[in-house]
């Protein structure tokens, strides 16, 4: 019971292969739209070169949507994960129409004891980079996964 | 782009706080397929009660977009450097969100200024969502 829970452990420091990603105007729009923000900075070509911008560019959270590639393991069951926070942080805008490479690695894993059982924290770093390699955003998300998603993996594996 | 000019943020300005439609079911169907996360609690009835949970939920990340969204009027000026959002609570179809904020700091950078916000997310007294936005103004 107070052993960590290996699986996760030997996750830390994986990381995915690259993968090649597209900021499509329409994924944009409806990402847009189904936050309640349809900023014309977003879908709006005139209006996005009247800004200082000078062009289309994403709202904070589209890279979300991204594929960022999968670490071998880290499958983890859809039911019962919870997210605790989440942080990102761009060196400047993403723009509409670029090409973004992006990739995902497991950065660290703990386990906290609580009134349900052990609780396991799992994070996650998330990187977007253009293709010569220049930084444009950092995104690092939290994951609690609960008693009954520890249950459910440790009987798969 | 029409909108606010240069805003003249000091510490302790707050923003106006926005009240957002109800979230629906249809806006979670959307924010699904535009998102590309599938899992079922947030759509389906069903798989929420099999979670345990009371009905479907938000996506957390939908919930971070409302809070990024804030800053929304003024990315002709300016774009969102950092967000964060802690998540505190669930959000259920039929909640009505309301999103504010105030100035925690200016700061001058090489490429312009830097303003920093605590933000918040709550339905009623309830906060299930709070964090903080660093907004560029070159």
């Amino acid at each position: 019971m107070f052993e960590k829970f290996e699986k996760f452990e030997r996750l830390v420091g994986l990381a995915s292969e690259p993968v090649e990603n597209v900021v499509e105007r329409g994924a944009v729009r409806k990402f847009a739209e189904a936050i309640g923000d349809s900023n014309p900075v977003y879908v709006d070509g005139e209006a996005a070169k009247n800004s200082v911008h000078g062009r289309l560019i994403a709202p904070p959270t589209f890279p979300r949507t991204f594929d960022y590639g999968s670490i071998l393991g880290a499958e983890a069951p859809d039911n019962g994960l919870i997210h605790g926070d989440h942080r990102i942080i761009y060196e400047r805008p993403l723009f509409v129409g670029e090409t973004v490479f992006c990739r995902v690695g497991v950065s660290e894993y703990f386990e906290k004891e609580a009134r349900s059982g052990t609780l396991g924290f799992l994070v996650t770093e998330r990187f977007g980079e253009t293709p010569d390699g220049e930084r444009i955003f950092t995104m690092r998300d939290t994951v609690i996964l609960t008693p009954a998603v520890r249950a459910t993996m440790e009987k798969r594996s | 782009m029409s909108g606010p000019g240069t805003p003249d943020w000091k510490v302790g300005d707050v923003l106006a706080e926005k009240t957002l439609p109800p979230i629906s079911r249809l806006q979670l169907i959307k924010y699904a397929g535009a998102s590309g996360d599938f899992n079922p609690i947030h759509t389906i009835d069903d798989a929420a009660e099999e979670a345990g949970l009371p009905g479907v939920i938000a996506h957390g990340m939908l919930t971070a977009a409302v809070m990024g969204s804030l800053l929304s009027p003024y990315l002709g000026i300016g774009f969102v450097r950092e967000l964060y959002t802690r998540f505190s609570g669930m959000v259920f179809v039929g909640d009505e969100l309301r999103v504010g904020g105030e100035v925690s700091g200016v700061e001058e950078a090489e490429d312009g200024r830097l303003f920093s916000f605590d933000v918040y997310v709550r339905r009623g007294e309830d906060i299930p969502a709070s964090g903080s936005v660093v907004f560029a103004v070159s």
